[in-house]
């Protein structure tokens, strides 16, 4: 490989990731029931208290909520085990060092900005969810549906005191709160199903055959709450699958696979999925519907579990927008020069409580999930097609490594342009991913062959 | 030690779920189930972190 000399920026770039630059050793690989761990865990977070319920205010009915949360989670699963593992276990790489390989590390760098930005909306909508619970004991007024902006006094001290302190705990011990999360996940999932349980009495379900009835008479009933539009099977089919989207299609999970034994533990990713992603959502819909349509997550919680609903709710935000403020301290770290980590970190906690004080992150939340997998998503395609198709297209994979290209400009058009075609596709936001990958692939495909086979030898 | 600290802890748990069962098979009060639940909550929060081991990936 030819030497470049190294910028400033990009050394700073390499530093931050210094630590995994090699592949993993097979000394360092993980056994299945790490991988159950972490995938439970971290598809349990404060959110699922918010999708439930939106599921609920978007009148999905309840067999289009069951199958579509089958096949979609199914769908996820089958993304993280044959698209995500197979590479991961391959290179060993982190997605970082993988990527950088393809796109070079300028934009890489704008990749990790973006990235970062997307991280600290995320922890500052789990910020929101956490401040709902809080503010139980002093009778705030909680953020209905529609408000975007700060509704009262209260909500925003008190959001302001919740991200002030997740954010002072991230920078005083991440690694102990990620262990405190491990420890969390078990309970936390109990009270997902203690919580829904105590509550169908009041719905009318008295006996499991009293369920499906009650379902769809009084839970999902079909029937959207004024100003929200009908979600169908579909809805939930490509939510559910998509949410994840910068993780298994945006490949972002090769970082934890490739400590990975085998690639099929990709498939582990179903712990996640449907625990979290099925049994949560279920549940915080019954207790939406418990609640009489009440979506603020800390109320809905308190009404099934007492004091201990309002314990998950803010632990569940405060576990979960942790590593989320640390991994966007780490993104930003790269446009900071000499920062140290703590003032980074404080910086992302700033944004990400600003972002906090907007109710419309929390209530808009599937609209942000689905554009936050949309916008990392082509740069997954881009490591799909570079390393599975080129070789067959008789292309030279990891271009510019290999050519000592700071700025792969085939990876970067496609970028752009496969969002470009996404926000110009006449679909809700839910639909466009499927139709943006195979575009981003396409793309990616044509302009490399391009580059690769009209500036052959040179520096394109 | 560890042992007595692992039965307590899985006490905590039980306690955090089986109190719905019994209020969803009416034999249980509401409150009850609420007070139970945080008991179980304190019980897993105070003994966990005394077993469970902290893995570094």
């Amino acid at each position: 490989m030819p030497n470049a000399p190294v910028s400033p920026l990009v050394a700073r770039l390499d530093h931050l990731y210094e630590f995994d630059r090699e592949p993993v050793t097979p000394d360092k690989l993980q056994g299945a029931g790490n991988f159950i761990g972490v995938y439970s865990g971290e598809h349990i977070a404060g959110t699922e208290f918010v999708i439930g319920p939106l599921f609920v205010a978007h009148g999905v009915s309840a067999i289009d909520l069951f199958a579509g949360l089958l096949v979609g989670n199914l769908l996820a699963v089958l993304s993280w085990a044959f698209i995500v593992a197979p590479i991961a276990v391959r290179t060993r790489l982190n997605q970082y060092w993988l990527l950088r390989k393809i796109t070079g590390p300028y934009l890489l760098f704008v990749y990790n900005i973006v990235n970062a930005l997307m991280f600290c909306f995320l922890a500052g909508s789990m910020i929101s969810v956490s401040a709902t619970a809080v503010g139980l004991p002093f009778d705030m007024v909680m953020p209905s549906l529609n408000d975007l902006y700060p509704n009262s006094l209260t909500w925003v001290v008190v959001v302001l005191i919740v991200g002030g302190l997740v954010t002072a705990l991230a920078i005083l011990g991440f690694e102990k709160l990620a262990h405190f999360s491990k420890i969390a996940a078990p309970w936390m999932m109990l009270v997902f199903i203690a919580a829904p349980l105590a509550v169908l009495p009041q719905l009318g379900v008295t006996s499991f055959a009293d369920f499906w009835r009650v379902a769809n008479e009084k839970i999902w009933t079909g029937v959207p709450l004024a100003g929200q539009t009908k979600f169908t099977f579909w809805h939930i089919m490509f939510f559910a699958w998509f949410c994840n989207m910068a993780m298994h299609l945006g490949m972002a999970d090769l970082t934890l696979l490739r400590y990975a034994r085998k690639w099929q533990y990709g498939f582990l990713s179903a712990f996640g999925m449907y625990l979290g992603h099925y049994l949560a959502w279920i549940s915080s819909g019954i207790l939406c519907a418990a609640a009489l349509g009440n979506i603020a997550p800390g109320p809905i919680a308190y009404l099934g579990a007492g004091v201990s609903g309002a314990l998950c709710v803010v632990i569940a935000g405060w576990t979960t927008a942790n590593p989320t403020l640390y991994r966007a301290g780490l993104a930003l770290q790269t446009a900071t020069p000499n920062w140290k980590r703590w003032k980074v970190t404080l910086a992302a906690g700033a944004v990400t409580t600003i972002a906090a004080l907007f109710p419309a992150l929390m209530m808009k939340l599937l609209d942000f999930v689905a554009l936050y997998g949309l916008l990392l998503m082509p740069m997954g395609a881009v490591i799909f097609a570079d390393y599975w198709l080129f070789p067959k297209l008789k292309l030279c994979a990891n271009f510019a490594e290999m050519q000592s290209l700071r700025f792969s400009w085939p990876a970067g058009l496609t970028w752009g342009l496969t969002l470009l075609f996404a926000f110009a596709l006449p679909l809700e936001i839910f639909f466009k991913g499927l139709p943006a990958w195979f575009c981003a692939v396409a793309l990616y495909l044509g302009f490399s062959f391009i580059q690769q086979k009209c500036f052959a030898g040179g520096k394109a | 030690m560890k042992t007595t600290m692992i039965a307590l802890a899985l006490l905590g748990l039980a306690l955090t779920v089986i109190p719905s069962v019994l209020v969803f098979l009416n034999r249980l009060d509401w409150q009850t189930h609420a007070h139970l639940m945080l008991l179980g909550t304190v019980l897993w929060f105070a003994t966990a972190p005394l077993w469970m081991r902290d893995v570094k990936k």
